[in-house]
């Protein structure tokens, strides 16, 4: 924070759902002071609880206050709902990152809808979200894993962060507290990291621009990974923790696209750091565009900071079966096909299959492997592609009154009406 | 004079028919109709020309009918211009007088109606005419002419009518493309009401409207000089196709039922009453409500009416048309459309008559005939104002002499 941007960025951290309210009060406490925060939930007790000064209820009308009760239709319900109140709290805003724990009702259901919402109202879109532990069931990890289909196609980036890979991070004696303290804190430490690597006035710079040219239009699947480390061997330390890092397992990092580096180092960082560095990196991500920047900051004399941020290109759409039917189980895709339906089902005219009804099925159940599969951030097809996400207001075929004699002439619009159509028809006279 | 060159002729291209009004200025000046052509419009629409082949094919057809009727060669002629792009407006110009006695001269006229006519249109508009109103000395209104006047500030207020440039090109077009040349271009609203009001009429006020099947002319004098005029593109055509869906019957069906039973009030007499349609083969297969027709009808007869009160309302012109409404074009002929009229504008509505025209009396007595006649009119006007200026020279030698020689008779 030494030196601010000229333009300063406008940060919004908004966190939904039990999860991501509790993970904003977890930030708002520390030095993240330059966002502005807002919790939202549908519960008003939770909200209550919050120690976050901006809060929103959503869906006043539909619970009551009282909660979704584990359902993501209803989440979104009460999103749709409280569009305006959405529209406006994303206004003027340059990056909103929405930080929810994916699984439960609230999140999952309005997650998609705010990250869509604030991608209208101009602001680069980034999501990071939590999936649930195992043993929190079968149907959470189903609703989850539905519910971050959705994000991925409609905000800029998702940076997802499974329960299950914190187990890797801690030991058998962490209490419960613990754990879901490491879990916001490392959610924090997301929010962070991108934050400075925008803020922080580097040597080699990396700013907004740059983040958004790796994030924007790709709806891509995107892994964060902090490392931290100090001592004569910071620089090849720092490296060893990154990529040990359990969020960039799966080949998040060599199947990137794009990598966004960014270093903080003491007035004593070296060329040989940054190299060592930046070596390492590019080896392991080979195919990927690699924007780097560089900071001096006199709080990190003797320590490396390295922020990564990974970013995949989404496969295509075509490659999800389109004649599959939303129950199909045996398939990867399902869940993507099921989210398929359920966003676009109005609006696929030429899809061969017709959806059975408005009721969304339950996610289809998993095989273990393709849960793992997924969990890394790696489905092989599902996400759907920039246009799809997008709302088309398709004409209906209604029959429209014929201008007869004037079909060819150019219509005689008077005070913004066209007085080809007859005068009885637009008075809405009725001949009995 | 030869005869040929006191040959005007007014051509209107309507949207259902194309007339040809062939008239001879007399001596004094007067206009003496001796030849009307007409033909069935096709390549029409809303006034504006769609197909150019079809429209110069009608065209021919009218001006041979004119020149048959006429014994003449019609060589050029004053061609009507209609059409939903055309717009009239007020303008106001001003003007310093600089003279040092503030004595107004005709230069300072000149220049004042120059200053009110740059006017700001789009680029692709033309003006069609400058109808010069009325002048303002030291801002007293209502001076005819100021010339001789005293005074530091002259202005004037004209009204412009315009109109898309190519789209009044196209029957300058089609007309030449006839060998056919056009002296000029007038607005046909102007033509109708020229044909229509005597200078009295138009001292008082008066609206004119000219409904023909694809437009509707109006214009507004008011203390003998052009307050508005404005064009509707809806006519009869809309009130046919509006029948049409609303009886569900073919567009020529419709057409015939309008002109057999159609008018524009709904009496609570024909309630329940229906017309068989008849069929060339076989018993009546079909029927319309009578009193369906009409409601359809009033609607949009009504509607056109309202919308030219409500385009005059904020002027307050409604207030100073003490002649009433004069109607003219075919939709003149609707039944009762003239007590339609009265209801809307809350005016005495009457049929045009072509009055201020000798020659063909009974055959030119019809609305369908204004625009024609009043082109011819405007014609001679031109005539006569060209004919004065040909022979200023001559004549004013002549009448200096008169005068020297009246003079010396008086002495």
């Amino acid at each position: 924070m030494s030196s601010v941007p000229a333009k300063k960025l406008s940060i919004k951290v908004i966190g939904i759902g039990s999860a991501g309210a509790n993970a904003i009060a977890h930030m708002a406490q520390s030095d993240l002071r330059e966002m502005t925060f807002l919790a939202m939930h549908t519960s008003g007790r939770v909200l209550a609880n919050c120690a976050t000064q901006d809060k929103l209820l959503l869906g006043l009308k539909l619970m009551r206050g009282l909660g979704t009760g584990g359902d993501p239709d209803l989440g979104k319900a009460a999103a749709e709902e409280d569009i305006l109140k959405l529209k406006k709290s994303c206004e003027g805003q340059d990056l909103v990152f929405i930080v929810a724990g994916l699984g439960g009702g609230t999140a999952t259901g309005v997650a998609p809808v705010l990250a869509r919402i604030a991608k209208e109202a101009g602001a680069l879109v980034l999501a990071i979200v939590t999936l649930p532990f195992e043993f929190e069931g079968v149907r959470r990890q189903r609703q989850a894993q539905l519910g971050l289909q959705r994000l991925r196609a409609a905000a800029d980036g998702v940076i997802c962060l499974p329960h299950q890979k914190l187990t890797k991070l801690i030991d058998e004696n962490t209490s419960l507290i613990e754990t879901f303290n490491i879990a916001n804190d490392l959610l924090g430490e997301g929010v962070r990291g991108i934050w400075q690597m925008l803020t922080r006035h580097g040597l080699i710079n990396v700013d907004f621009t740059d983040l958004c040219s790796v994030l924007r239009g790709r709806h891509a699947e995107s892994s964060f990974a902090t490392a931290q480390a100090q001592g004569e061997s910071r620089a090849r330390d720092v490296v060893e923790k990154l990529l040990a890092s359990p969020l960039l397992e799966g080949g998040m990092l060599t199947e990137a696209d794009a990598v966004l580096v960014s270093l903080v180092g003491g007035p004593d960082l070296t060329m040989a750091d940054v190299n060592r560095v930046m070596e390492q990196i590019n080896r392991q991500a080979e195919n990927a565009q690699v924007i780097m920047g560089a900071a001096v900051a006199d709080e990190f004399q003797g320590r490396l900071s390295v922020t990564l941020v990974a970013s995949r290109r989404s496969p295509a759409v075509s490659e999800t079966p389109r004649q599959e039917g939303p129950g199909t189980l045996d398939d990867a895709s399902a869940p993507g096909g099921s989210a398929r339906d359920f966003d676009n089902h109005f609006l696929d005219i030429d899809a061969t299959h017709r959806p059975a009804s408005r009721f969304l099925p339950p996610p289809p159940a998993l095989t273990p492997e393709r849960t793992k599969q997924l969990l890394a951030g790696q489905p092989t097809s599902g996400a759907r592609n920039r246009k799809s996400s997008r709302w088309h207001q398709s004409q209906l075929p209604l029959e429209i009154v014929s201008k007869g004699r004037f079909e060819k002439s150019e219509p005689t619009v008077h005070h913004g009406e066209n007085l080809d159509v007859p005068t009885y028809i637009r008075r809405g006279i009725a001949l009995n | 004079m030869s005869k040929a060159s006191s040959t005007v002729v007014g051509l209107d291209i309507g949207t259902s028919k194309i007339c040809a009004v062939a008239g001879q200025v007399n001596e004094v000046g007067g206009l003496n109709i001796i030849g009307v052509g007409q033909a069935k419009s096709r390549g029409v629409r809303k006034g504006e020309i769609v197909d150019a082949t079809l429209t110069a094919e009608d065209v021919r057809n009218a001006i041979v009918e004119a020149e048959q009727m006429a014994d003449v060669e019609i060589r050029s002629v004053y061609l009507g211009v209609s059409g939903g792009h055309i717009r009239g407006f007020n303008n106001r110009g001003f003007h310093p007088v600089v003279s040092s006695d503030r004595e107004i001269m005709e230069d300072d006229v000149q220049d004042v109606v120059k200053n009110a006519k740059a006017i700001n249109l789009p680029s692709e508009n033309r003006v069609v005419h400058v109808v010069r109103q009325h002048f303002l000395v030291d801002g007293q209104d209502g001076i005819l002419n100021p010339v001789g006047m005293f005074g530091a500030r002259v202005e004037v207020d004209i009204h412009v009518i315009h109109g898309n440039f190519n789209r009044l090109q196209n029957p300058i077009r089609v007309v030449k493309s006839l060998q056919v040349e056009v002296d000029d271009i007038v607005f046909t609203g102007l033509a109708s009401s020229l044909a229509l009001l005597s200078n009295q009429q138009k001292e008082l006020g008066a609206l004119v409207i000219d409904m023909g099947s694809g437009t509707t002319e109006y214009v507004v004098y008011s203390d003998g000089i052009v307050k508005h005029t404005g064009v509707l593109a809806v006519g009869g055509d809309h009130v046919s196709n509006d029948l049409a869906y609303g009886l569900k019957v073919p567009l020529a069906r419709a057409e015939q039922l309008k002109l057999e039973f159609g008018a524009a009030i709904v009496d609570p007499s024909i309630k329940g009453q229906t017309i068989p349609l008849t069929n060339d083969v076989g018993p009546p297969e079909k029927s319309v409500n009578l009193e369906h027709l009409r409601r359809i009808m009033h609607l949009r007869l009504e509607e056109i009416f309202q919308l030219i009160a409500r385009e005059l309302e904020p002027a307050g012109l409604l207030n100073y048309m003490r002649c009433g409404t004069f109607l003219c074009g075919g939709g003149a002929r609707i039944p009762e459309i003239n007590s339609l009229a009265e209801k809307v504008f809350g005016l005495p509505a009457s049929l045009g008559k072509t009055n201020s025209i000798s020659g063909l009396k009974s055959a030119l007595d019809q609305p369908e005939f204004a625009a024609g006649i009043g082109l011819a009119k405007f014609g001679s006007f031109e005539h006569k104002k060209r004919a004065e200026e040909h022979g200023s020279f001559a004549q004013g030698l002549k009448s200096t002499f008169s005068h020297f020689f009246r003079r010396g008779a008086k002495a």
